[in-house]
C-alpha cells in the first residue's frame, strides 16, 4: 500500500518518538492547569501565616488509619532544646489529620470570575497546618506559594518570549530580507548589545526600576528588560536563518519568475520558517525563566508580595539558611524541571522540524 | 575598538538612568552634616565641578571616559566612599581567578566526557551524561551553589563560605592557607563552570559525531592507524573549532556566571560588589563593573578569533571588515 504522510505528519511522527520530548509535554500540561487554577490546586492562600510555625519542615505523608491506607499526616511537635536553643520539630502520631480531597477550603475566584472554595485536597482541621513542602520564615506554606508562582515565572517568560520574537522577526526580518544599509545597521546595533554581558546589563537595568512602582508596573518592566536584553540574538538567529532560505533554489526560481515580495515572502518563505520560530520560541523560555529568577533572587527583580520562584528563592539566599532549612530550595525543584521542560520540548521540536531525519 | 566604545556609551547612559545625579546624593548627604548653608554650597558646587555635572550629556561622558584612559580614574563609589579603581582592583583578580580556572576546568573536564561520549554512543553511560549535561544546562548557578554547599557542609563538613577559614583570614601565606583556599573555591569553580562544561560536551559530542562518519576517518584507518590516533588526531582538531570559538563567549560567562555564585557563596569579588553597588544606587560603581566585563568580553572574542584563525586554516580574514 502506498502511503504518502504530509510534512506535518511527518513532523508529528518524529516527534513522537522522542521520549523526553513527549514527557515534557505531558508536564507542560500539568504546568499550564497550575497557571490557570493554581488557587484549586493550593490548601492555603499564599500568603495566611500559621503564627509559631515559621521554618516548619516538610510533613511526610503516612499511610494509617484502620486499613493502613488512608493518606494521613500526623500533627507537629514542637520542642525547644535547651543546650541550643534551636526549635525541633517531631511528628506527633497521636495526633493524625486525615488528608481528604476536594474539600472545602479559602475563598478564591476561578479564572478570577467564579467565586468557589473547593480545593484539591486539605485536611479537617484548619488550625493545624499541612506543609507538603515545609514552611518559610513568616509560617507560610512553601508549597502553595510555589504553586501559586508558577503563574507569575512562566507568564512573564512567555510574554517576553512573545515581545523578543516580534521585534526579532520585524527587524531581523525586514534587515535580512531586504539587506543592504538597513541590514548593516541592524547588525551592528545587534553585535553591540551582544557583545555586554546579560546578566550584570540585567543587574543594573532592574535596579534602575523604582521600587515604589506596584505589582504590575513591574512585572512589565522586567518583560520590557527581558526582551530588550534578548532581541540581538534571537534577530541574529532569524536573519540568518533568512538569508540561508532565501538562498535556495525555489526562492531564486520564484523570484526569476516574477513573484512579488509579498508572494514570496508569504507563500515561501513564512511556511518555511514557523518551524524555525517556534524553537527558537521554546528555546528561549528557559532564558526567560531564569532571568526573572536571577532577578527577584537578588531583590532587584520582583519583590514581595508578588510570588514567583525568584521571590520564593530569595530567602534561600544565605547559605546558613539554607544549611538549617534546606527545604527553602523546593522551588528551585520546579524552577529546574520547568526548565527542563522547556529544554526537552525545543529540542524535541527542531529535531522534528529537520526534514533531512528520517523517522 | 568601536565597539568599546560604544559599550561604554552604553554602559555612561545606563549610570545616567536612575533619577537624581551625584550632586543629589551629596546634597543628601551634607543635609545632616554640621555645617552652614554656605559651606554646603560650597562642597556642593565642588562635587559638582568634579563630576562637569553642570555640562550637557555628552561632556560628562568625555569627561567620565577621559578619566578612565588617561589616569584609571573611574570617580569616586559613593557608597563605599572609596576610589572605583581601588575597589576594582581589590575585587577584579578573585573574579578572574575564578573565571580562569572555570575555563581550565571546564576544558579538563568537557574534552574527555566528550570524546568519552561519541564514542559510546546511545550506551548507558551516553544517556547517563547526556541526562546530566541536560540538568547542568538547566539548573541556574545560584540554586546549583546552595545545594553543592549544603550536601558538602553536611556530609562532609566541608568549609563553604567567603574565601578563607576564619582561622587563616590574616595569618601570613602557607601551605596550610593556601589548602584552605582550594578548598573554598571548590564550590564556586564547579558551580561557575557547570553550565558551560554541560554545553561543551554536548557541542563536541555532536561535532565529533557528525565527523566520525567521514571518508578521511576510513582513509585512516585503511593506512591502519591506532583507532587513539585516528580519534586525536583528525575528528578532535576538527569538533575542537567550536569550542574554540566558544572561548570567547566562555569568558565572560563565566565572570558573569561567578558574579551571582559569589554572592550566593559569600565570595569578595565583583559579584556582592555589584550587587550592593545596585542597591544602594551607586550607578558609578556599577556602571565602571558593567564597562569591565563588557570589555572583557570583547578582549575574550578578540582573542579567540585569533587563535580559531591559527588553529583552522580554512578560515580567512580576506574580504571580512570589521568585527
Amino acid at each position: 500500500m502506498s502511503h504518502s504522510a504530509t510534512q506535518g505528519q511527518l513532523f508529528l511522527l518524529r516527534f513522537r518518538k522522542n521520549t523526553p520530548a513527549m514527557v515534557s509535554v505531558v508536564v507542560m500540561a500539568l504546568f499550564l492547569i497550575l497557571i490557570a487554577f493554581p488557587e484549586f490546586v493550593i490548601p492555603y492562600e499564599p500568603t495566611r501565616q500559621f503564627i509559631g510555625y515559621n521554618y516548619a519542615p516538610p510533613r511526610p505523608v503516612r499511610f494509617a488509619g484502620d486499613s493502613g491506607r488512608q493518606p494521613t499526616v500526623f500533627g507537629y511537635e514542637q520542642k525547644v532544646d535547651l543546650q541550643t536553643f534551636k526549635k525541633e520539630w517531631t511528628e506527633d502520631p497521636s495526633r493524625p489529620n486525615k488528608i481528604r480531597f476536594l474539600v472545602r477550603g479559602f475563598e478564591y475566584r476561578l479564572l478570577g470570575l467564579f467565586p468557589s472554595n473547593l480545593h484539591l485536597f486539605g485536611i479537617d482541621d484548619n488550625t493545624v497546618p499541612f506543609f507538603l513542602y515545609g514552611s518559610d520564615n513568616l509560617g507560610r506554606c512553601i508549597f502553595s506559594r510555589t504553586i501559586h508562582a508558577t503563574r507569575i515565572s512562566i507568564s512573564i517568560a512567555l510574554l517576553g518570549v512573545l515581545i523578543t520574537i516580534v521585534i526579532s522577526i520585524g527587524l531581523g526580518g525586514t534587515s535580512g530580507y531586504f539587506g543592504g544599509v538597513l541590514d548593516h545597521v541592524v547588525q551592528r546595533i545587534s553585535e553591540l548589545f551582544i557583545t555586554i554581558p546579560k546578566l550584570p546589563l540585567w543587574m543594573v537595568l532592574a535596579a534602575s526600576v523604582p521600587r515604589d512602582w506596584d505589582i504590575i508596573k513591574t512585572y512589565l518592566a522586567i518583560v520590557v528588560i527581558a526582551s530588550l536584553t534578548n532581541w540581538p540574538a534571537a534577530t541574529r538567529g532569524i536573519r540568518s536563518k533568512l538569508i540561508s532560505i532565501r538562498n535556495e533554489d525555489y526562492i531564486k526560481a520564484a523570484i526569476s519568475y516574477g513573484a512579488k515580495d509579498g508572494r514570496i515572502i508569504f507563500k515561501y518563505l513564512i511556511p518555511n520558517f514557523v518551524s524555525y520560530v517556534i524553537v527558537v520560541v521554546t528555546l528561549g523560555i528557559p532564558a526567560m525563566i531564569l532571568m526573572e529568577t536571577a532577578l527577584s533572587f537578588l531583590g532587584i527583580g520582583l519583590r514581595p508580595p508578588a510570588v514567583s520562584w525568584g521571590v520564593l528563592l530569595e530567602q534561600a539566599q544565605n547559605f546558613q539558611d539554607v544549611i538549617l532549612h534546606p527545604w527553602l530550595l523546593v522551588p528551585g525543584v520546579h524552577l529546574v524541571i520547568a526548565i527542563l521542560m522547556f529544554n526537552f520540548i525545543g529540542d524535541g521540536l527542531r529535531d522534528a522540524a529537520n526534514p533531512f531525519r528520517r523517522v | 575598538m568601536i565597539l568599546i566604545v560604544s559599550v561604554s556609551m552604553i554602559t555612561f547612559l545606563v549610570i545616567q538612568a536612575p533619577p537624581g545625579d551625584y550632586a543629589s546624593y551629596v546634597i543628601m548627604r551634607f543635609q545632616n552634616a554640621p555645617m552652614t548653608e554656605e559651606m554646603r554650597q560650597i562642597r556642593i558646587d565642588e562635587v559638582r565641578r568634579r563630576y562637569n555635572l553642570d555640562d550637557p550629556l555628552h561632556l560628562q561622558y568625555v569627561h567620565w571616559i577621559w578619566g578612565i584612559i588617561t589616569e584609571g580614574d573611574f570617580g569616586l563609589s559613593f557608597s563605599w566612599d572609596k576610589p572605583i579603581s581601588r575597589l576594582l582592583r581589590e575585587r577584579m583578580p578573585i573574579t578572574l581567578m575564578i573565571g580562569l580556572l572555570a575555563l581550565f576546568f571546564q576544558y579538563v573536564v568537557a574534552i574527555p566526557v566528550g570524546v568519552f561520549t561519541a564514542l559510546k554512543q546511545n550506551s548507558v553511560a551516553d544517556y547517563g551524561i547526556t541526562f546530566f549535561s541536560f540538568l547542568g544546562m538547566s539548573i541556574p548557578g545560584f540554586l546549583l551553589a546552595l545545594v553543592l554547599i549544603v550536601i558538602l557542609f553536611n556530609a562532609l563538613n566541608f568549609p563553604v563560605g567567603g574565601l578563607y577559614s576564619p582561622e587563616y583570614r590574616t595569618a601570613p601565606w602557607s601551605l596550610d592557607k593556601f589548602i584552605d583556599l582550594a578548598k573554598h573555591l571548590v564550590v564556586p569553580v564547579v558551580v561557575v563552570a557547570a553550565s558551560s562544561t554541560a554545553g561543551t560536551i554536548r557541542v563536541l559530542r555532536a561535532t565529533l559525531l557528525d565527523e566520525f562518519g567521514k571518508d578521511y576517518m576510513r582513509v585512516a584507518r585503511a593506512k591502519g592507524l591506532s583507532e587513539g590516533t585516528i580519534i586525536f588526531k583528525y575528528p578532535l582538531r576538527v569538533a575542537m573549532n567550536p569550542i574554540i570559538a566558544g572561548f570567547g563567549w566562555s569568558l565572560p560567562l563565566l565572570v558573569s556566571g561567578s558574579l551571582l555564585v559569589s554572592l550566593v557563596a559569600n565570595i569578595p569579588d565583583l559579584g556582592p560588589l555589584l550587587h550592593e553597588a545596585l542597591q544602594a544606587q551607586d550607578m558609578y560603581l556599577a556602571g565602571s563593573i558593567l564597562l569591565m566585563v563588557s570589555t572583557l568580553t570583547i578582549v575574550g572574542t578578540l582573542i579567540s578569533d585569533i587563535l580559531l584563525a591559527i588553529s583552522d586554516p580554512r578560515i580567512s580574514y580576506v574580504g571580512v571588515h570589521e568585527s
